[in-house]
């Protein structure tokens, strides 16, 4: 018998072309594979938002094994003891047997807390990245419209989470959240009476809420975020401009194989902080706050961090009621401000933003090429207001905490928020509109006059003056006027090449410091001689 | 003339003046002196000889009183006045308010105060348990009041389910969940839970400090309050935080922070370090 030698080095090529010839997918795939992603770290922040939410995909799904959805009345007795005999909704005694019965149930339940909270945050993250450098412009409105509207919806996905357990803490978010819908002029008891099947709390709520959370929203958040990728590889990703980089080309690395190899390492990394973060820090402790009663209401009672700013509005609006004398009378409470109209605001002006922006500007061309942040002192500054409202926001739905652990008075911090709320955010215009136009002088500065070169010059005549590498070569009047380009002015010898490279490395250098080059002028420093300590003598 | 007429009368005469000029209103005035002196030797001789309901209920100090007494009239007689009567604008009257409520304010070193503000403060005690006995005595034989039961280890078999309930319901609106504390209005707070004894926790639900409601006997039972005491000493005191480190158990808002200090910091490092690999 003949034995064929087996050639372990074809086999992939073998298997490849079998593939190839059944569904002629080189090709296109030849495409994908060769398509080009700029490289830059902050293009990485929306990465993270992907990745914390197929953790979330993952950990919840192995939470619904154990999760029982519904408002019956049960008696505890598992083996959390300070809760055995306690009556409660399945809901909240199939949280605490998750927690405490099911074999890695409560890391998996902190994992895929602490990864919402991640998605949250990347999301706000990749979306400040995107405001400030300009990467909403057209043709890219859609994707940021998406954008906002997966913020909204991972809100709904992280409003009803939390509300899931039943726990004390979710039962006191669920009635504001009913009180907010009831402040709803005209439909609001209809509104409230439709989703809870009644008055609030009713017992079926629990059970919509999770049909909703498992596979509504994750459907709807799966579909926008398909859309919104779709978006990015049919329009391009944007990139920096710089040497070779235009408004018409991409330059970057192929997505086969190192853009792929670091985005499957980057998702590693992201799993990795959630995993060590749902091992080391506890979250949403639901043992200690008991089973929901309506007459239990814990101090810090506070949403998660994405709902807090709508807690600071509610807290620091004045108790101005609005009765309308129509039949029996009409009210609208205070409630409805903060909560109904803020958001509504909030979110026309976020999605409205490019158009606003373009129509401000008067600009209908395409842009494929970022803005450094301090090139449009306007945005960047309307950008710093709305974070410093948001900011004033979630500090206020905190400022209790604060105000306790920091021993402040509760009502100073009231009214601070509620000043600041007025003063902050057109300061942060103010400061940044500045910031930005002396970061765009400085650049200037340096084009026009070169690199401080950190030589002081002693003229014959007494006079010290600092000496500038330029740039470019000197026009007559001594100046090399250089156009700036966006992009990072050098503004260190050593990024001009003119003395040795920075070091590199993370937190130690990795490689030796290159010898300085020499120029020709110059004679190369030496060391100082050694020299001796001068003692008495006595000691050896 | 006239007063060698006066000298030889007698005392009554003279008070009585000369009988000849006694007008209608000199005879009317003198009726109602001798009245009034009358029912004045009379009450007084009443007074005096008569032992009187108030006398029966003050019988003398007791030792420990006397002693409690005497710190008293040193360190808290500014504030709370002569025989804890109260001083306006400073101090309250403690007439009733029992031993327990000194064995609160005192035993946490809240009393004596170190300054008028919102609420008195824990701080290390002034007054060691000898004096601080000595003082809820005293207190207790002005005008009697709540009483702490004796011992030290009040929630022995108690019910720590039970307390668990009661404490979500009665105590964490201001206390919070996991016993920290929170703010009330205009710097007012609820302490936190973790110094607190057994003894503590008692006297501060009967005598109600600060700004604590009372939980009085008939509100919340012995049993009930020891059913309390054991949930925040067994479970809140010592839970082992299964999670992990309970950032303070401050609820979302710390987690808040968490995600961004830790999670957002790391991963914006991990994509510069990734960016930075090319």
């Amino acid at each position: 018998m003949k034995r064929r030698k087996f050639d372990m080095a074809a086999v992939p090529g073998n298997a490849a072309r079998g593939v190839d010839d059944r569904f002629q997918v080189a090709t296109p795939l030849r495409r994908l594979l060769n398509k080009v992603f700029p490289d830059h770290w902050s293009f990485l922040l929306g990465e993270i938002a992907l990745f914390s939410f197929i953790v979330l995909l993952l950990t919840g799904v192995f939470l619904t094994f154990f999760f029982e959805p519904a408002m019956t009345e049960v008696v505890y007795n598992g083996s959390y003891a300070p809760l055995r005999g306690t009556p409660m909704s399945a809901a909240y005694a199939s949280s605490l047997d998750i927690s405490f019965d099911v074999r890695g149930g409560l890391i998996m339940r902190q994992m895929h807390h602490w990864s919402a909270l991640l998605f949250m945050a990347a999301i706000v993250v990749h979306m400040l990245r995107v405001f400030f450098t300009g990467a909403f412009r057209k043709p890219r409105e859609t994707n940021w419209i998406i954008g906002s509207l997966l913020f909204w919806v991972g809100f709904l996905a992280g409003f009803t989470g939390y509300s899931l357990p039943d726990d004390g803490l979710s039962g006191t978010g669920l009635r504001i959240a009913s009180a907010i819908m009831l402040s709803i002029p005209v439909i609001g008891s209809w509104l409230t009476s439709s989703i809870f099947g009644g008055e609030f709390p009713g017992t079926i709520i629990i059970s919509r809420f999770y049909i909703a959370h498992v596979l509504l929203i994750p459907g709807l958040l799966l579909a926008l975020i398909s859309v919104h990728l779709g978006l990015v590889f049919k329009q391009k990703h944007t990139q920096w401009p710089g040497p070779g980089r235009t408004n018409g080309n991409v330059v970057g690395e192929r997505m086969f194989p190192r853009y792929a190899i670091k985005q499957g390492g980057f998702f590693m990394v992201v799993f990795g902080v959630i995993a060590l973060m749902g091992g080391l820090f506890q979250i949403n402790p639901i043992w200690l706050f008991g089973p929901y009663e309506a007459w239990v209401v814990s101090a810090a009672s506070q949403p998660d961090w994405y709902v807090m700013f709508l807690d600071g509005s509610t807290r620091l609006m004045p108790a101005w009621e609005i009765n309308i004398p129509i039949g029996d009378g009409y009210v609208i409470p205070p409630l409805f401000w903060p909560t109904v109209v803020l958001p509504g605001i909030l979110v026309g002006l976020s999605t409205l933003y490019p158009f606003l922006e373009a129509r401000h500007l008067k600009d209908r061309k395409s842009h494929n090429l970022l803005q450094r942040p301090r090139d449009v002192p306007a945005r960047t500054a309307v950008g710093a207001m709305a974070v410093s409202f948001y900011m004033v926001l979630t500090l206020s739905g905190a400022n209790d905490v604060i105000a306790d652990k920091f021993q402040i008075s509760l009502n100073a911090m009231t009214w601070a928020g509620r000043i600041g709320l007025l003063v902050v955010p057109p300061l942060a215009y103010y400061v940044t509109y500045r910031i930005c136009l002396g970061l765009q002088q400085h650049d200037r500065e340096v084009l026009a006059h070169g690199v401080e070169t950190g030589i002081i010059r002693r003229l014959p005549d007494g006079r010290f003056i600092e000496v500038h590498q330029p740039l470019s070569a000197a026009d007559h009047d001594g100046h090399g006027a250089l156009e700036y380009g966006g992009w990072v002015v050098p503004k260190k010898m050593n990024r001009l090449g003119a003395l040795g490279p920075a070091i590199r490395g993370f937190f130690y250098p990795i490689e030796k410091p290159a010898e300085a080059p020499v120029s020709p002028g110059h004679p190369p420093v030496e060391p100082r001689a050694e020299r001796e300590e001068i003692g008495s003598g006595e000691r050896r | 003339m006239t007063s060698d007429n006066d000298r030889r009368r007698g005392l009554l005469a003279r008070l009585r003046g000369r009988p000849a000029a006694r007008s209608r209103g000199r005879r009317r005035l003198g009726a109602a002196v001798r009245l009034l002196a009358a029912l004045m030797l009379a009450g007084g001789a009443y007074t005096v000889f008569a032992p009187g309901v108030q006398a029966q209920d003050n019988p003398p100090l007791s030792g420990a009183a006397a002693e409690g007494k005497a710190l008293f009239d040193v360190s808290c007689v500014t504030c709370h006045g002569r025989n804890a009567q109260g001083v306006e604008g400073r101090g309250p009257s403690l007439i009733g308010v029992g031993a327990a409520s000194v064995e609160f304010q005192v035993g946490t070193g809240r009393m004596p105060m170190a300054r008028q503000e919102a609420q008195a403060q824990r701080k290390p005690e002034v007054f060691n348990d000898e004096e601080t006995r000595q003082l809820a005595q005293y207190i207790q034989e002005l005008g009697g009041g709540p009483v702490v039961p004796e011992g030290a280890n009040l929630h022995e078999d108690a019910n720590i389910a039970a307390g668990g309930e009661l404490f979500r319901i009665n105590c964490s609106q201001c206390h919070a969940f996991g016993g920290g504390g929170g703010a009330l209005s205009s710097g007012k707070y609820a302490p936190s839970l973790r110094p607190a004894t057994d003894r503590q926790i008692y006297a501060a639900m009967l005598s109600g400090p600060q700004n604590m409601p009372v939980f009085g006997d008939n509100q919340i039972t012995p049993e009930q309050k020891a059913d309390i005491i054991a949930y925040i000493q067994e479970t809140l005191k010592h839970d082992q935080d299964p999670g992990g480190f309970n950032l303070g158990r401050y609820g979302p808002s710390t987690e808040g922070l968490a995600i961004f200090l830790v999670g957002i910091v790391a991963l914006v490092f991990a994509s510069l370090w990734i960016a930075g690999k090319s």
